[in-house]
């Protein structure tokens, strides 16, 4: 955006169902006009999804040797939205060993947002499985 | 043998957890949580993302987060919990027969039961999609399960028919677990889902929302191969010309929930047109004295956090059932659903309670209207009270708290209904 055109995007304000469709303008990444708001928090809304859309991510990651393979998570704040694709692929690759504790921290620093990501569920030990972390055989 | 108890609760989702908490919190000291599952919480479990607890507990959390919180206590409490035990059978007098892998059939008597088994989804069938019946067309909460908890993708080519909440987050889900999206498809003219799911759900990821389209057709062999997408118009006529054949591999069917009432039925319980669960007074209790539903065995639920607070009540009943320290009304009240509106809990009002001030009522309007007002009128027509709103969908439970004082004596009925704004007012909440 280098040029002085005035830009307009539309930013669907989510908090309450009427939804309203609100425009900003800008030039040069500022804001020069907001409408189509129907109250005050369309405003703020719009600014910050406008500046800095942020969204809490919750997915799962594995688990070693716990009572169930998987263990949800989230990040214990809002990212950037730019960075859930990135924050996505560092998840896959991580493995965690069972017991998990709600609230734990299972990643420091997400997708180089310097934000966690936490356990949403406690995980128990597995009951039944041999020393090779293979289930077994439940007679 | 048959084993007697105060107070059975059938299964463990948020309902019955709350219940249990609360029944015992209200003194009821014998208390017996039934779940088939084999863990607590029930399809909360599964549903991973953030939106649950703002109600309740003032804070966002996910759904596990917040089971937990009800778990823990259940844990800590005297409530006797049963784990993979799946309940086959109540009668109206209360006995129930449920199965488990240790101890195989039991035998329960109950001097109160409090129905919390949640609901399905509505299946293919239901809807009578013509074409092949191959793999890898499934509900979006079964989709869910797989992907949340049981950890593998069911697919990589996605449609998803239905643009509820639920159509809606597994459309993410999917999406960031790599899947293509390829459309949530929606016949209604609008989608039944929050603004924010949308924008959140969808938008951010780019999948188009197509409202006023549907499934017209389904191939594939051995696995789903294809979909043909087609426009209705306002009488859900379709329009043959804007037939799409759209390629996937799987088609996620998020049309509904119905509240799983085999038990009740079977037990002699009438379901009621439109909420789809058991008849009930304001104390959840159903036309059996002493047997209480709540949560989404009643009526489908969109926060959970209003599932707790309706166990709360089902099970503050059942514990005065249970010590007899209740007072029927003289004439029970009728809640009829009027203009625009498509059902309201409680059915009824049977009780008179000195202590209570406010009577919650829940209810779902037939579609999206903007500055109106729900209107209580008793049987001679007069306005009791009156509720302003600036926008209600039909995605969104509605409620409002009826002060008791404003209901007379003799009253028999109360009609609720939807009314335009502009016309004087005496209840606005
Ligand atoms: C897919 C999905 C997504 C949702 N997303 C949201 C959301 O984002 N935000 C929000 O606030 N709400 C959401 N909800 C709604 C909320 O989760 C539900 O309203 C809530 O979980 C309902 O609680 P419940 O206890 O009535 O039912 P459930 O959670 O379904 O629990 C019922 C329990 O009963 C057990 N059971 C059933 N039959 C038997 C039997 N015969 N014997 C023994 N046990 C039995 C089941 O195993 C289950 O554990 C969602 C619901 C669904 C289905
Ligand atoms: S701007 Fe106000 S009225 Fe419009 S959607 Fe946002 S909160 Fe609702």
């Amino acid at each position: 955006m280098e040029n002085n055109d005035i830009n307009e995007n539309t930013i669907v304000c989510v908090n309450c169902p009427r939804g309203c469709r609100v425009r900003v303008q800008s030039q040069n990444g500022e804001i020069t006009n907001i409408t189509g708001y129907q109250c005050d928090l369309g405003i703020d809304y719009a600014k910050e999804e406008f500046k800095n859309p942020t969204r809490i991510l919750p997915t799962t990651v594995r688990v070693k040797g716990g009572e169930l393979e998987l263990v949800p998570v989230k990040t214990a704040r809002p990212i950037p939205k730019s960075r859930i694709g990135e924050a996505m692929r560092e998840l896959a690759g991580v493995k965690v060993q069972a017991p998990v504790k709600r609230g734990e921290v299972v990643v420091e620093d997400i997708a180089g947002t310097g934000i966690e990501v936490v356990a949403t569920r406690s995980i128990a030990l597995s009951q039944d499985q041999d020393n090779t972390g293979k289930k077994k055989e439940t007679s | 043998m048959m084993r007697e108890h105060q107070l059975v609760i059938i299964g463990a989702g948020p309902a019955g957890l709350a219940a249990a908490l609360e029944a015992e919190k209200a003194g009821i000291e014998d208390i017996v949580l039934l779940e088939r599952d084999e863990y607590l919480g029930g399809i909360l479990q599964q549903c991973i993302h953030n939106g649950f607890g703002l109600d309740y507990f003032g804070e966002e959390l996910t759904g596990p987060e917040y089971a937990e919180r009800f778990i823990d206590d259940v844990r800590e409490s005297s409530v006797k919990i049963r784990l993979k035990t799946m309940v086959l059978n109540i009668s109206s007098d209360k006995k129930i027969i449920a199965i488990n892998e240790e101890e195989g059939m039991i035998f329960l008597k109950a001097q109160a039961i409090i129905l919390a088994m949640g609901c399905r989804e509505r299946t293919r069938e239901a809807i009578k999609i013509p074409g092949t019946r191959p793999a890898g067309i499934l509900t979006a909460g079964t989709a869910q399960r797989f992907i949340n908890i049981e950890g593998y993708l069911p697919g990589k080519e996605v449609v998803i028919l239905g643009s509820g909440d639920i159509g809606l987050i597994m459309a993410r889900r999917m999406a960031l677990e790599g899947a293509k999206v390829k459309g949530v498809l929606e016949i209604m003219p609008y989608s039944s889902g929050l603004v924010r799911n949308k924008v959140q759900c969808l938008d951010d990821f780019g999948i188009p929302l197509k409202l006023q389209h549907t499934v017209d057709y389904i191939y594939g062999k051995q696995r789903l191969e294809a979909v043909d997408l087609i426009q209705v118009d306002d009488n859900f006529n379709r329009l043959p010309e804007t037939r799409e054949r759209i390629e996937c591999d799987t088609l996620l069917l998020s049309v509904g929930l119905i509240p799983e009432n085999e038990l009740s039925r079977d037990m002699g319980l009438k379901l009621a047109p439109g909420s789809g669960g058991p008849l009930v007074n304001e104390l959840r209790e159903t036309e059996i004295p002493g047997v209480y539903a709540c949560g989404n065995v009643l009526q489908v639920h969109d926060l959970v956090d209003y599932v707790s607070e309706e166990a709360e009540v089902a099970a503050r009943g059942a514990a005065n059932f249970i010590r007899d320290s209740l007072k029927k009304r003289e004439k029970e009240i009728i809640i009829e659903p009027g203009s625009g509106i498509n059902f309201v809990i409680p059915h009824k009002i049977s009780y008179q309670d000195e202590s209570r001030k406010l009577i919650r009522h829940f209810l779902r309007v037939d579609e999206p209207r903007e500055n109106i007002k729900i209107v209580i009128r008793d049987e001679a027509g007069s306005r009791i009270a009156s509720f302003g709103r600036e926008i209600v969908t039909p995605g969104e439970m509605e409620t409002v708290k009826l002060p008791e004082t404003l209901i007379s004596e003799g009253t028999d009925r109360l009609n609720f209904s939807i009314e335009a704004e502009g016309v004087e007012e005496n209840g606005k909440q």
